[in-house]
């Protein structure tokens, strides 16, 4: 009885509709850090320096790529929703799904080169 | 979800999609040309251009944002529909508080 009803659970479809929902909760928790770290620079410029060398450590790096495949993975998945929503249905949705994984993946590793 | 916020969270996703992209673009490009604070206020302050393309992307993400929790608190939490309305409205506000503040620190000269 369980097993069937987290059969679902299995499809690659299901994975993409959690990834796309994880990530937008991740980046939900992130952005008022963010807004806060931008906001550093009403009080000085040196005070918006002095975190931007903090985060300069590679932990912090590391947390950084994370972010940017989080944000990329959450747009194209997003774009994903849009496409099955506003226009004719195509085949391939799981194709896609894992292709926004894959083309996520890229970008952030595309970061990390940058990065360190 | 009802309609009308099934439609504002359709919709802010739109407006947010070249957003976020220019915003990925802008993140590589800081990171080649300079991540330190004078870099940054230097390409920012006194820019009506940025004020207004992350005055919309804060207002649209808080909306964005705001009703994406409020279904995963709806559908994963025992709070009543009460509770998740004020814990959404609250993080709209928190964000659009934030956010704006944010703008205005890089962007006022």
């Amino acid at each position: 009885m369980i097993g069937r009803a987290v059969k679902h659970r299995d499809s690659a479809l299901w994975v993409a509709a959690m990834v796309h929902r994880i990530s937008g909760l991740a980046l939900a928790i992130f952005l008022p850090l963010h807004f806060l770290a931008l906001g550093l620079a009403i009080e000085s410029e040196a005070r918006l320096e002095s975190f931007l060398r903090w985060s300069d450590q590679p932990l912090v790096k590391a947390a950084e790529i994370g972010l940017v495949f989080l944000f990329t993975v959450h747009l194209l998945g997003g774009l994903r929703i849009l496409v099955i929503e506003n226009f004719d249905w195509r085949d391939g949705q799981k194709q896609l799904a894992t292709l926004a994984a894959a083309l996520s993946a890229l970008v952030a590793f595309a970061f990390l080169v940058r990065v360190f | 979800m009802n309609v009308r916020l099934y439609v504002w969270q359709r919709a802010t996703a739109a407006v947010m999609a070249p957003l976020v992209v220019v915003h990925i673009a802008v993140i590589f490009y800081a990171t080649r040309h300079g991540m330190s604070a004078a870099d940054i206020l230097s390409r920012t302050r006194g820019s009506i251009a940025w004020a207004a393309f992350y005055g919309v992307f804060v207002l649209a993400v808080s909306i964005h944002a705001s009703i994406g929790v409020r279904n995963i608190l709806s559908e994963w939490t025992p709070l009543n529909e009460r509770r998740v309305d004020a814990c959404a409205v609250f993080l709209g506000l928190v964000l659009a508080v934030l956010g704006l503040r944010a703008v205005a620190a890089v962007v006022l000269p």
